[in-house]
């Protein structure tokens, strides 16, 4: 019954999303939390900045950002990220950076709002110490608001793993890259489908349960 | 309002530390703090009471500067007190402030609270800090608490790691913003006697507080504020016994006759 899969690596393109998505997690966290930073930052221009850009990418479709990292970034102004040669390699690498910036707006917004249950007395006690804003914010804030929001970065998490297949639009040789080769090549459409869906839900069920057990050991206390 | 009718019978001041020169501040259309002039000598204790909504709150946090002011000049050891940025920062580490809700870092435990100051701002090394940090929280009194976090204590608990939090920066002068005001009353002694023990000790305090106690056993100097001005500034005895605004009178009155 499961012959048609033979000569597909379905493994191999699996973990191909597993490292879309753990790279462009760690991008998207890293950024996400500098945009944080400077959305809550008392420099205007700073404000202004992560302002406008959570407002702009965030409101682009993921496949027009993805599509813009080949097409725009690589061939037009020639950002290659280190792999001019290797097409594999760049658009693999491209597509991270797509969806960094991308799932970087709403690792933002989510934090912002961990930001807020953080009470405003905490920060007073940090800089009634002598703290510096940098320090407020990355030893006393920040620490507090990722608590309180690992539920909505779970979210964001599982919509990265999804949002992962987009690379597709761009060759990276991904799960939904392969689902779509097997479908035109075998006649086995629901299998084929049922494979590709269960295989995602083995990945973010997990994903969901353990961040969700970690946000609960890890709430503040108050 | 003109120094005349301010009753001055203050202790002099050999040797100011903190200097309020006409400090205005409004919230919007509420004028708060209207033209304080107050000084504070080294090792004084000063008490500031009022009705609620006099400014006495705002008053301590422009000390630090948590609330900015509109005008005036407050000078600390001599030097103005910065704006912004790493100088009142500078200045913040040595000037302690306990909140009236204890503010301790709900994510760190008790101890990494008293070290957290000590390590980042003074830069002292960790076994030091920690030395230093379990030494201050035996003296107020919870040392054997030092591995639990905040949310675990008890509110006069919480309140006297806070003072130990403060203490662990050597602090030129203390701000306590009703400190025992959140707290059952049964704690309330306990942070009182914490507190009482540092006046002894020659720390510099500035103290809001409804507490008539506390203002009569350890205060140098009580200041009464009411409507964004200070009314009347005496000794304890004398404002306590025999005061001599009105605005004072009906204050007392009112809180010291149940």
């Amino acid at each position: 019954m499961f012959d048609f899969l033979e000569g597909y690596d379905v493994l191999g393109a699996f973990w191909t999303t597993v490292q879309l998505t753990l790279l462009s997690a760690v991008g998207s966290l890293v950024w996400g939390t500098i945009l944080a930073g400077m959305r809550v930052s008392p420099v205007p221009l700073m404000r202004g900045f992560g302002t406008a850009y959570v407002n702009i990418v965030r409101n682009i479709p993921l496949t027009v950002i993805i599509v813009f990292t080949s097409l725009g970034l690589s061939n037009i102004f020639g950002v290659n990220l280190g792999a001019a040669d290797d097409f594999d390699t760049k658009f693999f690498r491209l597509a991270v950076l797509g969806l960094s910036a991308y799932t970087a707006t709403f690792v933002c917004e989510a934090l912002r709002s961990g930001i807020n249950t953080v009470p405003v007395g905490q920060a007073e006690a940090a800089r009634a110490l002598g703290l510096s804003f940098n320090q407020v914010l990355t030893l006393i804030v920040l620490p507090q608001a990722f608590r309180s929001v690992i539920g909505p970065l779970t979210n964001v998490l599982i919509a990265l793993t999804k949002n992962t297949t987009v690379a597709a639009a761009i060759g990276v040789a991904e799960a939904a890259l392969l689902m779509k080769q097997m479908i035109e090549n075998e006649a086995q459409l629901l299998l084929i489908a049922t494979i590709f869906a269960l295989g995602f839900v083995v990945l973010t069920l997990p994903t969901g349960l353990l961040l969700g057990w970690l946000g609960k050991r890890l709430a503040v206390k108050r | 309002m003109t120094e005349v009718s301010v009753a001055k019978d203050a202790v002099a001041a050999t040797d100011d530390l903190v200097v309020l020169k006409s400090v205005n501040k409004h919230f919007g259309a509420l004028h708060v703090l209207q033209d304080i002039d107050l000084t504070i000598a080294k090792g004084e204790v000063v008490v500031v009471i009022g009705p609620s909504g006099s400014g006495k709150s705002t008053l301590c946090r422009t000390i630090n500067r948590l609330e900015t002011i509109d005008s005036g000049d407050i000078t600390i050891d001599g030097k103005p007190l910065p704006a912004e940025g790493k100088a009142l920062a500078r200045l913040r580490a040595d000037v302690g402030m306990v909140f009236q809700s204890f503010n301790l870092f709900a994510h760190k435990t008790v101890l990494e609270n008293v070290m957290l100051g000590q390590i980042k701002v003074r830069k002292t090394d960790k076994a030091k800090a920690e030395e230093k940090a379990r030494a201050l929280l035996d003296r107020v009194g919870v040392g054997t608490q030092a591995d639990k976090y905040p949310a675990q204590l008890s509110g006069g608990q919480q309140q006297r790691v806070a003072i130990a939090r403060a203490l662990a920066m050597d602090p030129k002068v203390m701000l306590f913003d009703e400190p025992t005001s959140a707290l059952d009353p049964e704690m309330i002694n306990e942070v009182l006697e914490v507190m009482q023990q540092l006046a002894r000790d020659g720390m510099t305090m500035i103290v809001v507080t409804h507490e008539m106690g506390f203002a009569r056993s350890a205060a140098n100097r009580v200041v009464f504020m009411a409507d964004g001005r200070i009314v009347e500034e005496a000794v304890p005895d004398q404002f306590f016994s025999n005061p001599r605004s009105d605005r004072a009178k009906d204050f007392l009155s009112k809180i010291l006759h149940h």
